[in-house]
């Protein structure tokens, strides 16, 4: 069901879904909770939004522009007026235990940030721990869209500001005086009359012993000394030391180590297994047992169950995409792109182009896994789970239990990029534990991940633009993707938000793809549709979703555009941009980057710009094409054109740790690199020949710049706008930018080296894991 | 059951397993020490990289019985004793930096990044691009460039 995100729905040249923005302090409204030392709340409610005007007339706004994801997310949040909680404790620290899945991206660091900036506290007084599945908070437990820290600023505030309100209420009773004239840091308090205590010293005396609700003033912007500065990782000690705890480092009674035998082909099912007593018999092997995605042993040691994988004798039946290749894939999708617009504008001339993006594996380096403890009345499960409320019931559906009987702990996770938006290791340990009535501790082998995990799928994207007389006429884009999966909570959002949305009701990938794409230029009539092939991979969002191929493909026909009406692309740029932040991005990395500067034949500049998640990115990059780098040997490895070096802006709205946002875009920009040149899987027979890091190539420090440059934009909201995801989409455009200007050829399939030769010798899928190797000590160094 | 021993951070360990079992399955599941990482057990990630007598390698490759009974293991757990500090000048340059974001890959990195120094030293030299391009470790989260930044400056404190 295609989608058309070029109507402009809103009638009357009304905006009825912007709100004012509000620089003024508010008043908030919070609660004081019934709890032995002091405990207060707030409802997971952002009332503040700070969305665009539209005010370019040569171009009509896309939706996106107006109402888009990240107001989607966070509205959905408005209804469920349940509540975040922080817990003074006599110990002077504050704990909150966030209902997000920290994954790398910084959120745990951010908001302890937030909550001791609010309160006067040390970042050190803050414990953050990630809250188990909250069923109550209905669909506001997801993390994704890179809108945490954007949905949860203002109710964390609420709540951390009437904490330190009440201590101080609490202080003036034990000290005398008004508790405005006192003084806090470090979570002690000083009154005027030099007599201090702290705030572990009220922490029961604050405390109320009924809930009620109390109304607060946030602390003015220019008060704040925390937010806003660079700061280190909370957890930063604990990951150099190999303290940091991930789910497989979880030592639950009994869970012992759990593998499935999987199929030779995408999602295939056992018809028989043939040896199931004898390898239960091998050394080491407690359990085997048949279960949806294969046949599951569980073992004292991993290396034991990866013997025992490999040793069933197990027949298979089919699977979903039996016999699929990335050229039937390709063909399907050919087949189902719809029309360009049947006429060009009377003497108008054009570029046309058609652009292939092909599978991606989004698995993090921490490959699926879960514990599970499944027993006849209850269940208890720890995974990084980004959905932890829809795997709560998901699994309790399978299992028979009652959503009660479930618990879903939310581990911190080694990596997610789209992946832990799904929860399939926690169904699949929870399925294990149930049949063999045992807890188990799955992990998924790297070859399995590679090949029967999600997938960002195979899509296409055509572009037709028009021109004449120095203007942009028509801008087209037709995006045909395999079907993206969405069914992890993020279905739920939309369900529950058709109505309110200014477009109607359509499926939820075209309602995604309405609500993070849009074409910031004045390119006169703009059209950007997708259409959805092929349900039978297993998909998912990987970084950014749709943003990096649909990005890529307008930037790349931008230059054309600039080209063929004879202009620089950073001027042209400049000329038909119609958001002031992206150029204030774009004039930052020109600048800082030199843009126009001298280069050597065979390697060039590109420039790439994104906008979304109420942020905006520019990235130009400079990229080394010539032989001798595109050939350099790297053993076992691709080396490929070195992208030399990136300068990237980013303007968040409001930054809340520039040292992590730096880091959030480094990482966006090997994301970019990647996808770019590199990574990718073949599909082949049914499954990709990917099973190692050595067959798909995600950037290695072979393929890292010299010269790394971000640039923080200074404050342009009150609010933080989404970061995580956001540098993928400017900084894969710019080098496919940069790589077209470089060698004087357009690439049109990615990665680039995607269609050369195989790099590898691929595993084979019987058995499915590859064997373990003995020669370790032969590679000392 | 084969008895098995070696020194493990600095430690004398025993342990009754069968002889193919890779190292990493001997530390993370029989001995519980869980700072090297399972990121793909072919020795491509690198995410389990310790030390062996002072040399990087990756136990998901080497069978136990491969490793002598005096042969000493480090892990990320022991680094900071091998220089007698709470924390090796490496680790530190890892905060100095900020350089990871999941961390899942980090204590690998650090590990293979003390014995690429060493190694670079031995041969007279010092840490070059060509030397940080030669690193293997996978970062999914793509900390690389902060990478080679604390590598030079951990580095200068060794």
């Amino acid at each position: 069901m295609p989608h058309r995100t070029s109507a402009l729905p809103l009638a009357g040249g009304e905006e009825p879904l912007t709100r004012p923005v509000t620089f003024t302090r508010r008043r908030f409204l919070g609660y004081v909770i019934a709890a032995p030392t002091l405990a207060t709340a707030a409802p997971l409610l952002v009332e503040s939004m700070t969305r665009p005007a539209a005010a370019v007339v040569s171009s009509p706004p896309e939706p996106s522009q107006i109402y888009d994801l990240t107001d989607m997310l966070t509205d959905a949040a408005a209804p469920t007026s349940n509540l975040i909680t922080i817990v003074v404790n006599s110990d002077g620290t504050a704990s909150f235990a966030l209902p997000r899945a920290e994954v790398g991206q910084g959120i745990t660091t951010a908001v302890a940030m937030t909550i001791a900036d609010e309160m006067d506290l040390s970042i050190e007084q803050v414990v953050i721990t990630l809250a188990d599945a909250r069923p109550e908070l209905v669909w506001n437990q997801l993390t994704g869209g890179s809108n945490t820290m954007h949905s949860i600023f203002t109710p964390v505030r609420v709540a951390a500001a009437i904490a330190r309100q009440q201590l101080l209420q609490a202080a003036a009773a034990l000290l005398g005086g008004l508790p405005s004239d006192f003084a806090v840091s470090d979570g002690v308090i000083t009154a005027p009359s030099g007599a201090t205590t702290t705030y572990g010293a009220l922490a029961s005396a604050a405390a109320s012993s009924t809930t009620m609700p109390v109304s607060v003033e946030l602390k003015p912007d220019s008060a704040r000394t925390i937010v806003g500065t660079s700061q280190p990782r909370i957890d930063a000690l604990d990951i150099v030391t190999g303290r940091k705890q991930f789910a497989m480092d979880l030592e639950v009674p009994g869970a012992m180590p759990t593998m499935v035998c999987r199929p030779p082909t995408i999602n295939g099912i056992v018809s028989s297994v043939e040896n199931i007593a004898q390898v239960a018999a091998m050394p080491g092997v407690t359990d085997v047992a048949v279960v949806s995605t294969g046949v599951a042993v569980r073992a004292a040691t991993f290396g034991q169950c990866i013997d025992a994988v490999d040793a069933l004798e197990v027949t298979w039946g089919p699977g979903t995409e039996d016999g699929k290749s990335d050229a039937t894939v390709l063909a399907e999708l050919k087949s189902a792109e719809l029309p360009l617009a049947s006429d060009l504008p009377l003497l108008a001339s054009s570029v046309e182009q058609e652009f292939v993006f092909y599978f991606v594996s989004n698995s993090p380096l921490e490959t699926n896994c879960a514990i599970a403890d499944v027993r006849s009345d209850s269940a208890e499960i720890w995974s990084s789970m980004k959905s932890p409320i829809v795997a709560q019931q998901t699994i309790a559906q399978k299992l028979g239990l009652s959503q009660d009987q479930v618990t879903c702990h939310v581990v911190q996770g080694g990596g997610s990029f789209g992946r832990h938006l799904f929860f399939d290791a926690a169904l699949e340990a929870a399925e294990i534990s149930q049949k063999m009535g045992v807890p188990v501790k799955l992990m998924w082998h790297r070859a399995d991940d590679f090949r029967q995990g999600r997938t960002h799928p195979m899509c296409t994207s055509r572009v037709r633009a028009s021109y004449l007389s120095g203007n942009v006429l028509t801008f087209e884009q037709r995006h045909t993707s395999v079907s993206t999966d969405f069914t992890h909570g993020l279905g739920e959002i939309i369900t529950a938000s058709l109505a309110e949305l200014p477009f109607g009701d359509i499926g939820f990938a075209e309602t995604v793809f309405e609500l993070s794409q849009s074409v910031p230029y004045n390119f006169g009539v703009t059209d950007q549709l997708l259409a959805e092939v092929d349900m039978g991979f297993n998909t998912g969002s990987m970084r950014n979703i749709y943003s990096p191929d649909v990005t890529t493909a307008t930037e790349l026909i931008v230059d054309q555009l600039a080209g063929a009406m004879g202009q620089d692309p950073y001027a042209f740029r400049r000329a038909f941009l119609n958001d002031d932040r992206l150029l204030a991005v774009l004039d930052a990395v020109a600048k800082a980057g030199n843009w126009g500067r001298s280069m050597p034949a065979q390697m060039a500049q590109g420039l790439g710009l994104h906008g979304e998640y109420k942020s905006r990115a520019a990235a130009l990059v400079e990229i080394d094409c010539t032989a001798a780098t595109v050939n350099r040997q790297i053993t076992n490895g691709y080396g490929g054109p070195r992208v030399t070096k990136v300068v990237l802006a980013v303007d968040v709205g409001l930054p809340i740790n520039p040292l992590n946002l730096e880091a959030q875009m480094m990482g966006g920009i090997m994301d970019g690199i990647a996808r770019a040149l590199t990574f990718s899987l073949h599909i082949q027979d049914g499954i990709p020949l990917e099973a190692s890091w050595d067959n798909t190539y995600y950037t290695r420090q072979w393929n890292v710049p010299f010269d790394l440059e971000v640039i923080v934009m200074p404050p342009t909201s009150d609010e933080p706008g989404g970061a995580g995801e956001l540098g993928v989409a400017p900084a894969m455009a710019a080098v496919a930018c940069a790589y077209a200007r470089a060698t004087g050829t357009v690439p049109t399939s990615f990665p680039i080296n995607h269609n050369g030769p195989l790099g590898f010798e691929p595993y084979p899928t019987v058995p499915p894991i590859p064997e373990e190797p003995t020669d370790g000590l032969s590679h000392e160094y | 059951m084969p008895v098995q021993t070696f020194v493990l951070n600095g430690q004398q360990v025993t342990v009754n397993c069968q002889d193919d079992l890779r190292l990493l399955w001997v530390l993370r599941d029989i001995l519980g020490v869980h700072g090297p990482k399972y990121g793909c057990g072919l020795d491509v990630c690198k995410a389990c990289t310790s030390h062996i007598n002072g040399e990087a390698f990756n136990p998901c490759s080497v069978p136990v019985s491969d490793i002598e009974p005096t042969d000493e293991i480090t892990t990320i757990e022991g680094l900071p004793a091998t220089v007698g500090m709470d924390l090796h000048p490496m680790q530190q340059a890892w905060l100095d930096y900020d350089v990871a974001q999941c961390g899942y890959c980090q204590p690998g990195q650090i590990m293979a990044a003390v014995a690429l120094v060493n190694e670079v030293r031995a041969n007279g030299g010092t840490i070059t691009d060509d030397d940080l391009d030669a690193i293997r470790n996978i970062c999914r989260c793509g900390t690389y460039y902060r990478i080679r930044e604390a590598i030079s400056a951990g580095a200068s404190n060794m």
